[in-house]
């Protein structure tokens, strides 16, 4: 295993992204980023800029006019970076896959239209327990 | 002739090698001792080098508004001044005897070069968040360097006038402790606000708001830029509670039992700074301002007053 895929796997920083949820994943978010869950034994760190992620924690379903914004922080994130879809609005869209505001595309295939190697991870839940958020983000680190 | 100069400068790099491991360590300690007061256990030793590595191999990214080479530049100017920094406190505390006249003033000049190569690359990142983390860091250093230096001055008074570290040092040797007195325990207090001020550390940690201001100074910076300011901040975080030891503690001896002594007070000074830390809520900047420039002053002077009359 190389050096830096090494540091990549013992300090991801997270950054959150809320692409218009109902907030429900983001409490969970919230959750697992206090002292009870005590995620920084993984070096995970929650950062104030895409610039410094390494994951992002995305929820809620993209929307018209959110597309053009997530493109955009996509881009801005340094590479390489895992993109965790938390949530079945992230997943799948779930109840709101005929609305008329959301994007035909689902989060999955809006990434891999930017970029074909984004990595994109799953974390199934409505919303997903903390407990659920911290084993997904290891196994996804894991199998890096 | 060159064995001389080659041996100063295997010296030198390893100094500056020492205070990066001590910086490193220190960082570790400080979230190590954050996880403790809140009940949680922390991260492992290796975390803040596991952090850098992780940074290096990460891609640069370049704003399209930036100015491109100051923004690139100026993280290493900051490791420059920090790194000639530590090369002169680390020389003049391990050989108290070997500094220069002048010696305590370059070292204040290079301990501010950091902070303001930082100001220099978040004004040309083009981020309007980032230059007003730069701002806000501007109107800091007006604040905090003021108590700062009527400190340095109140123990350069208390050593004769002489205008060495190491005669600084020394007189604490022969004459006790800077701090056994009322205006060492005076400039202990100001001196510990100030380094907190300096560290960008909570109450202080102003620029860098995480919650207000995205990444506040450094929000654009990604990669390898990133582990640089980082590498600097871990120096700067190993380098201003040895600057304090050696001004009000009587410096670092490495003879005996005098080893503990001088590694009990260098960790008491940090453990200070992360209790503060984690004890306190953000100040405003017009709050931290007016903190400053109004009761810590006046202490300061009344440290500086009462060095006078030989207290």
């Amino acid at each position: 295993m190389s050096l830096a895929l090494w540091g990549l796997k013992k300090s991801p920083w997270l950054y959150h992204v809320a692409l218009s949820p109902c907030n429900n994943c983001d409490i969970e978010i919230l959750d697992v980023l206090t002292p009870r869950f005590d995620v920084e034994r993984f070096g995970i760190k929650l950062v104030g800029s895409p610039r410094h992620a390494d994951a992002l924690l995305v929820s809620g379903s993209i929307n018209h006019h959110v597309k053009p914004r997530f493109i955009e922080l996509y881009k801005q994130t340094a590479k390489p970076c895992v993109v965790f879809a938390i949530g079945s609005c992230a997943l799948s869209k779930t109840m709101f896959r005929d609305s008329y505001n959301f994007d035909p595309h689902p989060l999955d295939e809006v990434v891999k239209e930017i970029d074909p190697n984004g990595i994109v991870a799953y974390i199934p839940g409505c919303p997903p327990k903390p407990e659920a958020i911290i084993l997904g983000v290891l196994k996804a680190l894991q199998s890096l | 002739m060159i064995e001389s100069g080659i041996i100063s400068i295997v010296k030198f790099v390893l100094i500056v090698i020492g205070i990066l491991i001590l910086g490193l360590f220190t960082s570790w300690l400080d979230r190590k001792v954050t996880a403790r007061v809140q009940a949680r256990v922390g991260p492992p030793w290796f975390q803040p080098v596991a952090d850098i590595i992780k940074l290096l191999g990460k891609e640069t990214l370049v704003p399209e508004g930036s100015g491109r080479t100051v923004f690139l530049l100026s993280p290493l100017f900051g490791l420059a001044g920090i790194a000639l920094a530590a090369a002169l406190l680390g020389h003049v505390m391990l050989w108290p005897d070997e500094g220069f006249i002048g010696d305590v003033v370059v070292l204040v000049y290079l301990l501010i070069i950091p902070t303001v190569a930082l100001i220099i690359g978040a004004s040309s990142s083009g981020n309007p968040i980032a230059s007003v983390g730069a701002s806000r860091e501007m109107k800091l250093i007006l604040g905090y360097e003021l108590p700062y230096l009527i400190v340095i001055a109140t123990v350069i008074y208390k050593a004769g006038l002489d205008l060495r570290l190491g005669s600084i040092i020394n007189s604490q040797f022969q004459s006790g402790l800077n701090f056994w007195s009322i205006s060492g325990v005076i400039g202990f207090v100001v001196l510990l606000l100030s380094t907190q001020a300096k560290l960008g550390l909570v109450p202080f940690d102003i620029p860098e708001a995480d919650q207000e201001l995205m990444g506040g100074i450094i929000t654009e910076y990604s990669g390898p830029p990133l582990a640089v300011i980082k590498i600097t901040k871990a120096m700067l975080l190993a380098i201003m509670p040895l600057f304090m030891v050696a001004l009000l503690l009587g410096g670092i001896r490495l003879q005996g039992l005098l080893i503990l002594w001088s590694i009990l007070k260098y960790l008491v000074i940090v453990v200070l700074i992360v209790l503060i830390r984690n004890t306190n809520p953000r100040l405003r900047i017009d709050q931290a301002m007016k903190l400053f420039w109004g009761p810590v002053t006046i202490l300061a002077i009344i440290g500086l007053l009462l060095a006078f009359w030989g207290l």
